[in-house]
C-alpha cells in the first residue's frame, strides 16, 4: 500500500492527510508536495491529520521534523491531530510531541489555530 | 518446530514495503499480536531502508539478503547488504545521530529497533557490509484454547 497526500487549505492553515503508508519511499514525493503547497499557497501553520495512516517509520519522522523547521521560519506552528496508538509511539520515541502540539481531531486543531471550522 | 525463509531482493525503496511485508506474511503463522507484527515491519523497514541509503547509498542494483527462522515463540531476523559498512557502530547508534542530516533523517532507526526487539547485534565493517540480527520473542498463551 503506497502513501496518499492530500493538501487542503483552511485560511492561512495547510490541512496535510495522509493515509497509507509513510516510509522511505514516499518521503520523496511527499517532501515535494508539501514544499510546494506551503509556498505556493502562502500558508502559516500545519495541521497534520494521521488518521489515516497505517504505517510510518524514523523516514517519516524525518520529513515531519524537515517541514517542521520550516514552519517555525515562518513563524507558525505545527499541530498534529487524531494519531493511531502505532504512530504516536514514534511519536513519542523521538519526543517529537515536545515540539509538534497533538489534539484529538482536525476540528479542535483548526479551533487551536483560530480557523472557524 | 523450526520454520525458515530467505529472500533477496536489489536495493531500490519501493523494496522497502515489499521486505516489511513479505517478513509479516511470513511471521502471521506463530499468530503475533498486531502490535507485535507491526513492531517487526517497523524494523525491517528501518534496517532495508538503511542498507538502501546508507550501505549501498542509493545505488539501486545491489543486492539485500534476508533470513527469517520461526521458532516455538520466536523469530530470529538476518538482514544483510554488501555495502560500504559502519564505521563507527557505538556512534551509528546513539539516539537522533545521522550521517546524512542532508537527507533528513531523524536518526531514530536504530533506537525504534532496540525498542521494538529483544535482541539487536550488528556486525559491520569499512567495505565489508553489514549485517543486523535481530530476535523476537513473543508473548506466549494468548491463544490457549481449552
Amino acid at each position: 500500500m503506497s502513501l496518499s497526500v492530500n493538501l487542503t487549505t483552511k485560511e492561512n492553515v495547510l490541512l496535510v492527510r495522509l493515509s497509507g503508508e509513510l516510509d522511505h519511499h514516499a518521503t520523496e514525493n511527499l517532501k515535494k508536495e508539501w514544499q510546494i503547497a506551503m509556498k505556493e499557497r502562502n500558508v502559516k501553520h500545519v495541521i497534520l491529520n494521521l488518521e489515516q495512516l497505517s504505517f510510518m517509520d524514523s523516514s517519516g519522522l524525518g520529513v515531519i521534523l524537515g517541514r517542521y523547521k520550516e514552519v517555525m521560519q515562518l513563524g507558525g506552528e505545527m499541530v498534529v491531530c487524531s494519531i493511531s496508538p502505532v504512530v504516536k509511539r514514534l511519536f513519542e520515541m523521538s519526543g517529537l510531541f515536545k515540539i509538534i502540539r497533538l489534539e484529538e481531531s482536525e476540528k479542535f486543531a483548526l479551533i487551536s489555530l483560530g480557523v472557524a471550522s | 518446530m523450526k520454520n525458515t525463509m530467505s529472500v533477496e531482493f536489489l536495493s531500490v525503496s519501493s523494496n522497502e514495503s515489499f521486505a516489511r511485508v513479505t517478513v509479516a506474511a511470513f511471521v502471521s503463522q506463530l499468530d503475533p499480536t498486531m502490535d507485535e507484527l507491526t513492531e517487526i515491519k517497523t524494523v525491517v523497514s528501518e534496517v532495508v531502508t538503511n542498507a538502501i541509503i546508507h550501505g549501498y547509498t542509493n545505488q539501486t542494483d545491489q543486492k539485500i539478503y534476508i533470513s527469517c527462522t520461526l521458532s516455538e515463540d520466536e523469530v530470529e531476523l538476518i538482514i544483510q547488504d554488501d555495502g560500504v559498512g559502519i564505521d563507527n557502530i557505538d556512534e551509528a547508534t546513539q539516539p537522533l545521530y545521522t550521517s546524512k542530516p542532508e537527507l533528513e533523517r531523524s536518526g531514530m532507526g536504530f533506537t525504534i529497533m532496540e525498542n521494538f526487539m529483544d535482541k539487536v547485534e550488528i556486525t559491520s565493517s569499512p567495505n565489508q557490509g553489514t549485517t543486523v540480527k535481530l530476535i523476537k520473542q513473543f508473548k506466549k498463551s494468548k491463544t490457549l484454547c481449552n
